[in-house]
């Protein structure tokens, strides 16, 4: 039978990567003056998986380099080899060098052994030091057995065999091993039962049995070694080449006689095979070290499969058990319903609405992950940054069992890495600065998580110096991104940051590069129907703040009516609804109308205009205004009526179909018709109100600069 | 057909040992640790226990010793998965009543040679 073993390999990759965290968050948590002897055990025995796992499926590379790692960390675990800070900092780098292996080979590309090349003359430097182990070949022990080959004999072999009297009690038999021999040639069995006590004095446990037995065949010693393999350490086991006479039944004090000389030639014989295979297994590996791994043909299935708990799978089991009891009540009561039964209809349908939801949450849940897994490539990465920038950085992360969808996860992940970039490059000051400016030296950068309505929040807090915000407006008129004459507020001077091709570090660093980057994270936190905002103050630090829906599948949606249409307003997204009276619309100059509430004045949009449909009511006069906010700008859209509030299913419209502005999505509601689900930001561009004055001359630039 | 006990932490190994031994026709109960190794054993019958050395909450040779002790699993069969090139496991693992072992790496042929040799 043969089986294939790459359909094992997603899974390897992937608890892999979970036993390279896991490494890389004790090896970040070690306190190498006082070594917790669990968190060794903790990050030897990833490595120790990691290397099983790549040796049985095959990625040699992978296996012979942790293999080294798990040497040394072996020695540090039984206390042979005292670890140092810079150990911790090899360990971390043969971390993620075994993940660049890793994910060569999940991409299929080549593996290149460069790094790990490098690294392993460092181990076994230390390894060499120490000097206490060898740490060549990773599998001398599984050729050990076949090193015997040389001598067969050519007639057979006399084996004089006396198990420990325990041999029962490993589960070892003597009839398994008698079976064996039997397979490999004629085998004759004669036992001796000299040794039996007398029947009041037997432990029916125990076997006080020795055999004399004759193989005849061409079976090699190797092949007869290998039998007794598990039980030669505590058995007498004498095996002799068979002369040509059939002296089989020679008196066992003789063998015993000689058992003496036989066993330490075999003693001495065995290491230095041993060593002789090791020098030859070592030869034939190296030249797999440098070879190339072919391209693999499968496609690259990445983060295909998502992991659940079984507590959440038997909820779902449960949840649907409970709808097809409510489901079969329902036909029941439908095979001859008559009015008297009303009540009970009404009863099932509430039933069935409430499974329905529950098991919609359910099913929602499966998505859902802490948000640990975001966060855990933090610590790791301001370790190594506050290093490079001469910084000193203490991390605090909150709200880690918060849970979020995957699909947001995996897009929040380089946003977030950003903005704590960000924070940490720019936020935070110098030690000397610090203590300067009477703050602890050590900066504090909090990464914060928590649910609030239908949202999550991710917040980025330090306590640096805080936004300049006369920096700031000076390099946005420099730009010409704001004229002088704009009063901007501070939350909108603030904003600026986010605007393309906005940086006020003075120097370069590689670090947060050249300050380009905050566009592109609101864009991609806007692509989420997230928002992102900063506060600030100046000295005492700044605080970002992601907002994002919980799942990007489903949405709490407010209907409204235009004419026939049906649209749909993201719940969030709306500040509330009113019905106009005369003297809060103002007219401007261009021919747009503003609704005036509470001193401040808000564009209006009519959304019949905007979409090209046929109103039933058309103009703004007692019209219904539905107040809502995007990119902190608001607007109020003119519609006919306020239908109900549910939440939908959103269908992408473009990957259906292609992007349409001040469209995010479509749903379908419960007749049956489609209905298009309104995006805010868009829907402000699209009606050219909002805060423009700046954007056009951005959205100039940049044609400028195609 | 025999039932046997598959415990190892990783589950890419664990996926490899059972689908081999499912493909050959044994039935398998599978464990992550050893504690829930022995759990399960209490609440079946099994006819060899494979287990993997190096495991959190209990490793290996804990389960082999504990096995031990419980009358149904006095004689059963217990092979250890072990990748330790020293043999140190080896000795510890026998002394504790383990049957035999199995290194790794291995393949599926050799694993169902190693079994094949025990149950007959």
């Amino acid at each position: 039978m043969s089986v294939d073993l790459s359909q094992f390999h997603q899974v390897f990759f992937e608890e892999s990567y979970e036993g390279l965290d896991v490494m890389e968050s004790a090896l970040l948590n070690i306190d190498v003056s006082a070594i917790d002897d669990e968190t060794i055990n903790e990050i030897f025995r990833a490595a120790h998986s990691i290397k099983g796992g790549s040796g049985t499926f095959g990625f040699k590379e992978i296996a012979e380099f942790t293999h080294v790692v798990e040497t040394l960390l072996d020695l540090i675990r039984s206390d042979q080899f005292e670890m140092k800070t810079d150990h911790v900092d090899l360990f971390l780098e043969s971390v993620d060098c075994i993940r660049t292996m890793i994910n060569q080979f999940e991409s299929g590309t080549s593996c290149d052994m460069g790094i790990a090349g490098e690294l392993k003359v460092a181990f076994n430097v230390l390894l060499d030091a120490d000097n206490t182990k060898d740490s060549g070949d990773i599998d001398a022990d599984s050729k050990v057995d076949e090193s015997h080959d040389g001598s067969s004999g050519s007639d057979g072999w006399k084996i004089y065999f006396k198990p420990e009297l325990d041999i029962l009690r490993t589960g070892n038999d003597a009839v398994r091993m008698f079976r064996e021999l039997s397979e490999l040639g004629e085998l004759s069995v004669i036992a001796v039962i000299d040794e039996i006590p007398s029947i009041a004095d037997i432990d029916p446990e125990s076997c006080y049995m020795a055999w004399n037995l004759t193989l005849l065949g061409s079976a090699t010693e190797a092949q007869v070694n290998e039998v007794f393999e598990w039980v030669v350490d505590d058995s007498d086991l004498v095996i002799t080449p068979a002369g040509l006479q059939s002296d089989v039944l020679e008196p066992v004090k003789n063998i015993a006689a000689s058992e003496q000389t036989v066993a330490s030639e075999n003693e001495k014989s065995v290491p230095s095979a041993k060593a002789e295979k090791n020098k030859v297994a070592e030869k034939e590996v190296k030249p797999s070290v440098t070879k190339k791994v072919v391209a693999k043909k499968e496609a690259k299935t990445e983060n295909a499969s998502i992991r659940v708990g079984t507590d959440k799978i038997d909820d779902l089991i449960n949840m649907v058990g409970e709808l097809v009891i409510t489901q079969s009540m329902l036909s029941e009561l439908g095979k001859d319903f008559s009015i008297e039964n009303m009540p009970k209809l009404m009863e099932g349908l509430a039933q069935l609405s409430m499974h329905t939801r529950e098991l919609q949450e359910n099913v929602m849940r499966i998505r859902m992950l802490p948000i640990s897994f975001a966060f855990s490539r933090f610590p790791r990465l301001v370790h190594d940054m506050s290093k490079n920038l001469n910084k000193k950085v203490e991390l605090v992360l909150l709200g880690e069992q918060t849970e979020l969808d995957k699909t947001v996860m995996e897009r929040i992940g380089d946003p977030l890495v950003h903005l704590v970039r960000n924070s940490l490059d720019h936020g935070l000051e110098l030690p000397e600065k610090r203590l300067a400016a009477g703050k602890d030296e050590t900066g504090k950068i909090t990464l914060n998580a928590f649910h609030q309505g239908g949202n999550i929040i991710i917040q980025i807090i330090d306590d640096g110096g805080g936004l300049n915000k006369e920096r700031i407006l000076s390099k946005a008129i420099e730009n010409g991104l704001v004229s002088e004459s704009d009063t901007l507020t501070d939350d909108q001077i603030n904003d600026l940051v986010f605007l393309p091709g906005f940086s006020t570090a003075e120097a370069v660093t590689d670090i947060s590069g050249r300050g380009v980057g905050m566009d592109v994270v609101r864009r991609n936190i806007q692509e989420l129907n997230g928002s992102v905002e900063v506060e600030s103050t100046e000295g005492k630090g700044s605080v970002f703040t992601i907002r994002l829906p919980l799942t990007l599948a489903i949405l709490d949606g407010q209907l409204i009516s235009v004419g026939e249409q049906v649209y749909i307003f993201p719940l969030v997204s709306i500040v509330e609804s009113i019905q106009t009276q005369d003297h809060m619309i103002h007219r401007v100059s261009g021919g747009c109308d503003v609704l005036r509430l509470r001193k401040e004045y808000i564009p209006i949009v009519k959304l019949w205009d905007v979409f090209n449909v046929k109103p039933k009511h058309e103009t703004v006069d007692n019209g219904l205004l539905v107040i809502v906010e995007g990119d902190n700008i608001k607007i109020a859209v003119l519609v006919d009526d306020l239908l109900g509030q549910q939440q939908v299913v959103i269908k992408s419209i473009r990957e259906n179909y292609r992007p349409v502005h001040g469209v995010s999505g479509a749903t379908i509601l419960g007749d049956g018709t489609v209905s298009l689900i309104l995006d805010i930001s868009g829907l402000i561009k699209l009606a050219g109100v909002g805060r423009d004055t700046y954007k056009n001359i951005s959205d100039t630039n940049d044609i400028e600069a195609a | 057909m025999a039932t046997i006990l598959a415990v190892d932490d990783s589950a890419s190994m664990r996926q490899m040992v059972s689908f081999t031994l499912k493909g050959a026709g044994y039935t398998v109960i599978e464990a992550e640790d050893g504690q829930k190794a022995l759990d399960k054993a209490k609440g079946s019958a099994v006819d060899l226990v494979l287990t993997d050395v190096n495991m959190p909450v209990m490793d290996g040779i804990e389960l082999v010793r504990n096995l031990r002790t419980l009358p149904a699993y006095k004689f059963t069969p217990i092979l250890m998965l072990t990748t330790e090139s020293a043999g140190d496991k080896k000795v510890q693992g026998k002394n504790a009543g383990a049957t035999g072992w199995l290194v790794k790496p291995f393949n599926p042929e050799q694993l169902l040679a190693t079994i094949k040799k025990v149950m007959g």
